[in-house]
């Protein structure tokens, strides 16, 4: 006796959609089991991780806040991971954009002037692509693994931050802090309302969700992507560029992880300083699975993403548990949703003989 | 000791871990499947390691912990990668983000506690030649497991018939299939391997490398591992002149630090980093023809029957 896998000759679209939704509640289930293994309660970890964050204006603010830079990057990611093109780099990216649109701040700083911010969005956007194109350059002319070498720059885009902030890029009045100087208003999201820390952001986000399903529902490009990574060789036949795509698909994570990271600067923060990242560049990598990879499912599973990780930050406060735990609670989710698609295209079957 | 030995000897420390975990992906990339969970189980088995290694007051226990530590998320690999054949890069990358957040929990409690230093075994004669002597055969027994390691892959994967039906289902998994070997439980088996050696190598770095548990400690060791066996090719030996590259590397750079040469520290520490990216390149460039890897790598096997 032993398992097999069949595939399935067909997937209801009802189906499709409930496999994110059932494997979120199975990860959570297993997360619930590990929180009491900790010797917490189950059922206020829900409250906190879940109720909360969706109840709370003020929470749900911070969830729209940390879903921006989220759907920015995984929307980005999709482009790459439909064409089958590995990259894992968006973390260095979204730094190397904040890097570049910080930069940009720095240089007007003190200055005033409604051309400050989009310089800086164009100037992280060119960053991020930049920066993006290195794995891709190495993968199409020589053909070497873009999964490693998109990974090692992200340790070199912290290790540069890291040199910046502390080094040439200093705020001389920061008491010796790692940080930058404080932008200056211009170089800066205003709040939508006073008070209120949502900000213009938000829009670039639904513009990007709108472009991209544009770019998948209705264009060449993005079925030529498509049939890249579902069919390499019919791709070929059918007269599209592999290296094209290839470059265009990293030009494009590149450039929205990097306005991301110029979002997450210019917004949330105001400055840069170490730790920036908060690995939003590997949770993306998530939030675009558990979107089945469209980017409105990426929109989509970044706001459940987003309120899972307000949710644990104040769940490190009132419960004492640790960040690690959703760390772990991501690697779990996504392991839930890959299986989950398994079971989607696969049936198992069990067989007697052997 | 002069200063020669010692740094001889403290490059075999920096580089044995890289060699033992390259190892294990070695055996399994030879197999066909890409685990980019290295990371992840390298930093579980160095948590579960270190914890065994307190709770027990025995660092032998500790390695074994580690090691098993590691085998058991590379079980969860294989349950979903060869089981239910996902994707083998997603799930590789889950299993390094899981095992990152695992580590972490498991090693909370014994952050900031020592370890005494595991005992060198020193060979007899060997250890009095000069330099050399010092260098290599007054080492810590990993060390010498990590070269017995080498001798036994290379021997197995090149001179058996299990060595030689791994490298079939690795080629080619439908022919393997085909002629009624089994590729699933073959496959299974060189993950397991993989994982092992993965939970090895980290339970190394707490242990014997840093002697203290501290969060995120594998600090990419285990992407440079992955790094490593594409640099081999195929070939082991080439798997062991890459980790004392990379290990020499490492203490050049913590000696260039120390010394307090004009260049920054940041850029010091990001040359492993940048090193990996150019020995990649240089690799291609080299204009070997193909790149050594098995056929099948990372290719999903569903068989039809």
């Amino acid at each position: 006796m032993r398992i097999a896998l069949e595939q399935r000759r067909a997937v209801s679209r009802l189906r499709t959609w409930l496999t994110p939704l059932v494997a979120l509640a199975v990860a959570l289930a297993i997360g619930g089991v590990i929180v009491a293994l900790l010797g917490k309660s189950p059922v206020v970890a829900f409250k906190v991780y879940l109720r909360d964050p969706l109840t709370d204006p003020w929470a749900l603010q911070e969830v729209l806040l940390k879903a921006t830079p989220l759907s920015l990057i995984a929307i980005g990611l999709v482009f790459c991971f439909r064409a089958n093109r590995w990259n894992i780099g968006a973390e260095g990216q979204m730094l190397v954009g904040a890097i570049c649109g910080g930069g940009v701040a720095l240089l007007f700083l003190g200055q005033s002037g409604f051309y400050i911010l989009p310089l800086m969005l164009l100037a992280g956007m060119a960053g991020g692509l930049a920066y993006a194109a290195i794995p891709a350059f190495l993968r199409v002319r020589f053909g070497i693994s873009e999964i490693l070498t998109s990974l090692m720059l992200v340790y070199v885009a912290e290790l540069l931050l890291d040199y910046l902030v502390r080094g040439p890029w200093r705020d001389p009045k920061g008491f010796n802090f790692p940080q930058t100087p404080s932008f200056s208003d211009s170089a800066l999201f205003q709040p939508f309302f006073e008070g209120g820390r949502l900000h213009a952001g938000a829009l670039l986000a639904i513009l990007a969700i709108i472009l991209a399903t544009l770019v998948f529902r209705r264009t060449l490009f993005g079925f030529a992507i498509n049939t890249l990574g579902e069919a390499p060789r019919a791709a070929n036949f059918a007269g599209f560029s592999e290296r094209r795509i290839t470059f265009l698909v990293f030009a494009i994570s590149g450039a929205l992880a990097g306005l991301a990271g110029v979002v997450e600067a210019a917004g949330q923060v105001g400055q840069l300083r170490p730790g920036f990242g908060q690995g939003l560049g590997f949770t993306a990598i998530i939030v675009a699975f558990l979107g089945r990879l469209s980017p409105i499912g990426a929109a989509l599973s970044a706001m459940v993403i987003a309120v899972l990780l307000i949710g644990a930050e104040s769940a490190q406060v009132v419960m004492k548990l640790p960040f690690d735990l959703t760390r772990f609670f991501m690697g779990l989710l996504l392991m839930c949703v890959l299986a989950g698609e398994a079971l989607n295209r696969y049936r198992l079957v069990i067989r007697k003989e052997g | 000791m002069e200063m020669l030995p010692l740094v001889l000897a403290s490059i075999t420390v920096a580089a044995t871990p890289l060699l033992i975990a390259a190892l294990g992906e070695h055996v399994v990339e030879r197999a066909g499947v890409l685990n980019l969970g290295v990371e992840g189980m390298m930093i579980v088995g160095a948590a579960c390691g270190f914890a065994a290694a307190v709770l027990t007051d025995s660092s032998v226990l500790g390695l074994l912990a580690g090691g098993f530590a590691g085998m058991l998320l590379a079980l969860v690999f294989a349950g979903l990668a060869i089981g239910l054949a996902t994707n083998q890069v997603a799930t590789g990358l889950a299993l390094t983000i899981l095992g990152l957040g695992l580590a972490g929990l498991i090693g909370a409690p014994f952050v900031g506690q020592p370890r005494p230093p595991i005992p060198p075994i020193a060979l007899p004669i060997l250890s009095d030649i000069p330099i050399i002597g010092p260098a290599f055969f007054r080492a810590d027994p990993i060390f010498y497991l990590s070269v017995m390691l080498v001798i036994a892959v290379a021997f197995v994967l090149n001179r058996t018939r299990a060595g030689l039906l791994l490298r079939a289902v690795g080629e080619n998994h439908a022919s393997a299939h085909a002629l009624g070997v089994p590729v699933r439980r073959i496959r299974l088996y060189a993950i397991l391997f993989g994982g092992l050696m993965a939970g090895l190598a980290g339970a190394y770095l707490s242990l014997i490398y840093t002697r203290f548990w501290s969060p995120g400690m594998t600090a990419g060791r285990g992407w440079i591992a992955l790094a490593l066996v594409v640099f081999a090719a195929g070939h082991v030996w080439r798997l062991m002149a890459g980790a004392y590259l990379f290990g020499g590397l490492t203490v050049a750079q913590l000696h260039a630090q120390a010394g307090a040469i004009g260049l920054p520290s940041q850029l010091l520490s990001a040359l492993p980093y940048i090193m990996t990216i150019l020995a990649l390149l240089v690799l291609a460039v080299s204009g070997r023809r193909g790149s050594g890897a098995a056929g099948s790598l990372g290719q999903p096997f569903v068989p039809e029957r």
